[in-house]
């Protein structure tokens, strides 16, 4: 089974993914530091707005340009440093604006769309939108060529899933094909296609306001131009997350609802031929098996090392607690390694303090980077 | 009653949870999810209810909102035309145009949502329900959610679609009969979040906010001094009384540090926040969800 460090080897980009509230923030900040502690320059990307990778990283803040985490921050944890660790947190919209000007043949088709009202919609709020500009400065960056390894935390969407699918969604809307022959304001179209159409159309205008119609007519008019650069793009986009220099590594927790989503993510990631180079399974209690067959007198033991009944019993009970759970994430891991085919689980124990800075990446990581051996030397000294 | 917070904070638990409290105190109450997930049907180990609006259990129903669902029944009560109501549907070009709106899934969800808490329902063999709670997308797109209608109205200036995201603004925004709980968990990044989703919601979204959730916080179950004399055995024996030792321990820490997260969100947010125990349990089912209810108070 192959180290995460050997999985790493020879990428340029590694993809986090997984549902929210599993710790991909976490996982791709430590990632990006164990990266980059071994001498590789590295940026780590992330798109949520709660900043929880500037508080991690011990930046005040984090915007649309790369910040280079300080050294002496690592130093001061014990961290030796050889590479350079930066990192960034995509504004969505502004990245938008700039793929804007970059694509606009001249500043008058600029400025009609970054006017338009739909566009003020779909740049910040459009489902999908914040997922396309993830990979849209993800490709930026790449062509810049600047780092050695670029990782992306992806956003907070609650299905996995709408990751892969939001840039299609978002180029068909702005390609808008089919829609922009009939909103020609004298476009034969409508009358050719017949009355099902313009009766379609008047419904629609009624039913939402002709205001707004009129917005999408302008927003594709003034689209028109670009749709072309837009595609070709997408395009190479596309091309480059199916790269074998692309990884993506699914994140999830060990309970039964993130498994089940990391098996769909797993079998998507395979239909898109994107390139999948393991799962990190984060907060796993690691169970005390091999002591199965103490277990049983634990609380007469425990009573007469402490003296002390009840606090025995009660040490005995959280103890079983603990081991039910342990427990519960090995059958939950081992079902997610027999789905994926895999042996490479990378357990990440629940640890006693949770993480938040960067002294618990630093912990993190020795368990993110360890052989499976060493996991397991390392959690028994846990619990 | 909206339940918002961030992913895998446990929105869905508490949800059915006061939903299950509700339903016990005789309310008839629905709990609509909004993912096309079904957490909160599989929960009840029930098969997956879609858009229709399912009994769970005595005064408990639930239903799945899916944004296509709704649009097509605003469009059947909007229209009265049968012959219309057909084209539009096999109308490609409606079909397109409602893809493509911006914001137009979010706003006919809260629509159904809306829907639902009507007295006077339109649908057909609509019941009355006294409560209607939302188990709400992650933050990040939660605030978002929520805020459509106002932007839907700003964006419309005219036509229905205008005076309807105008309604489902007021219905939001009423505090008197709508509220949001924030979910929460006692760790430090999502304490912050918790606050600053506070601050979204009362400033931003203008929805009030009446109360926190503090979810899975570990039992006090040893006290200090009985920490310091696990520790000694921990550190002298071998095998499994020192593998039990050290559970305490952890759990001991756990349970400190997030006696001090608890403190922490108590002094950041305005609501009043309650705890909701971490429970010691493989598979959250209703059984946990129904432990949980009885501590919502």
């Amino acid at each position: 089974m192959p180290t995460l460090g050997e999985v790493l080897e020879d990428k340029q980009i590694c993809i986090c993914a997984g549902s929210g509230g599993v710790g991909k923030t976490t996982t791709s900040a430590a990632i990006a530091t164990g990266v980059a502690a071994q001498g590789l320059k590295v940026c780590v990307l992330t798109i949520d707005p709660a900043k929880r990778l500037a508080d991690s990283l011990g930046l005040k803040e984090l915007g649309n340009e790369a910040k280079r985490v300080d050294p002496a921050l690592f130093e001061k944890q014990g961290v030796e440093m050889k590479g350079e660790l930066w990192a960034m947190m995509l504004d969505p919209k502004q990245t938008f604006d700039e793929l804007i000007a970059r694509q606009a043949p001249d500043e008058e088709s600029r400025e009609r769309v970054l006017g338009n009202r739909i566009y003020q919609q779909i740049s910040g709020a459009l489902a999908g939108s914040q997922e396309y500009m993830a990979m849209e400065k993800l490709f930026e960056l790449h062509t810049e060529g600047d780092f050695d390894l670029l990782v992306l935390d992806t956003p907070p969407t609650r299905n996995a899933l709408d990751f892969l699918d939001a840039p299609k969604r978002l180029t068909q809307f702005i390609e808008g094909k089919s829609l922009r022959v009939f909103m020609k304001p004298t476009g034969l179209a409508a009358k050719v296609t017949g009355r099902g159409v313009s009766v379609a159309l008047s419904v629609f205008k009624r039913i939402v306001g002709f205001d707004l119609l009129a917005d999408l007519a302008e927003f594709f008019n003034a689209f028109s131009g670009m749709v072309d650069g837009f595609q070709a793009r997408a395009k190479r986009v596309n091309k480059l997350l199916a790269d074998p220099s692309t990884c993506f590594l699914v994140v999830c927790g060990p309970q039964g609802e993130p498994i089940d989503e990391a098996v769909y993510f797993h079998r998507k990631l395979v239909e898109a031929k994107l390139p999948f180079g393991g799962v990190i399974v984060n907060k796993v209690h690691y169970p005390a098996e091999q002591l199965r067959a103490e277990v049983e007198d634990l609380p007469e033991t425990l009573a007469e090392k402490l003296g002390d009944e009840d606090l025995a019993d009660r040490v005995a009970a959280n103890f079983a607690d603990y081991q039910a759970l342990a427990e519960r994430d090995a059958r939950n891991i081992k079902h997610l390694a027999s789905e994926l085919r895999t042996k490479g689980v990378i357990r990440v124990p629940y640890l006693d303090e949770d993480v938040h800075d960067l002294a618990g990446l630093a912990q993190i990581n020795r368990y993110l980077f360890a052989t499976g051996e060493e996991r397991v030397a390392m959690a028994a000294g846990l619990a | 009653m909206i339940v918002t917070g961030k992913g895998g904070v446990g929105k869905t638990t508490v949800a059915v949870a006061l939903g299950l409290r509700a339903a016990s105190e005789g309310k008839r109450t629905i709990v609509c999810e909004v993912s096309a997930q079904e957490n909160a049907s599989r929960m009840f180990e029930h098969t997956a209810v879609g858009f229709h609006e399912v009994e769970m259990e005595k005064n408990l129903w639930s239903i799945s909102i899916d944004p296509d669902e709704s649009m097509r029944e605003y469009v059947l009560l909007q229209l009265k035309v049968r012959a219309m109501r057909d084209m539009l549907f096999r109308s490609r070009i409606f079909n397109y145009l409602a893809a493509a709106t911006p914001g137009l899934k979010e706003l006919v969800t809260i629509g159904k949502i809306w829907e639902l808490a009507q007295l006077d329902r339109k649908v057909k063999k609509g019941r009355k329900y006294d409560l209607v709670i939302v188990d709400a997308p992650a933050t990040g797109h939660g605030v978002g959610f929520l805020q459509t209608p106002r932007t839907f109205a700003s964006i419309a200036r005219v036509g229905p679609i205008h005076s309807q995201a105008q309604t489902l603004d007021r219905f939001i925004t009423d505090h008197e009969h709508t509220g949001t709980a924030i979910v929460a968990l006692p760790e430090e990044m999502p304490v912050n979040e918790s606050a600053a989703l506070e601050r979204d919601l009362v400033d931003e979204v203008g929805v009030a906010v009446d109360r926190v959730y503090l979810n899975g916080l570990y039992p006090e179950r040893f006290t200090k001094a009985e920490a310091e004399k696990l520790a000694t055995l921990a550190e002298e024996e071998n095998g499994a009384a020192r593998a039990a030792a050290r559970a305490a321990l952890s759990e001991h820490g756990r349970a400190r540090s997030q006696r001090a997260q608890l403190s922490r969100l108590r002094r950041r947010v305005e609501a009043p926040v309650k705890t909701l125990p971490f429970l010691f349990e493989p598979e959250l089912g209703v059984e946990a969800a129904r432990e949980l209810s009885r501590r919502l108070g």
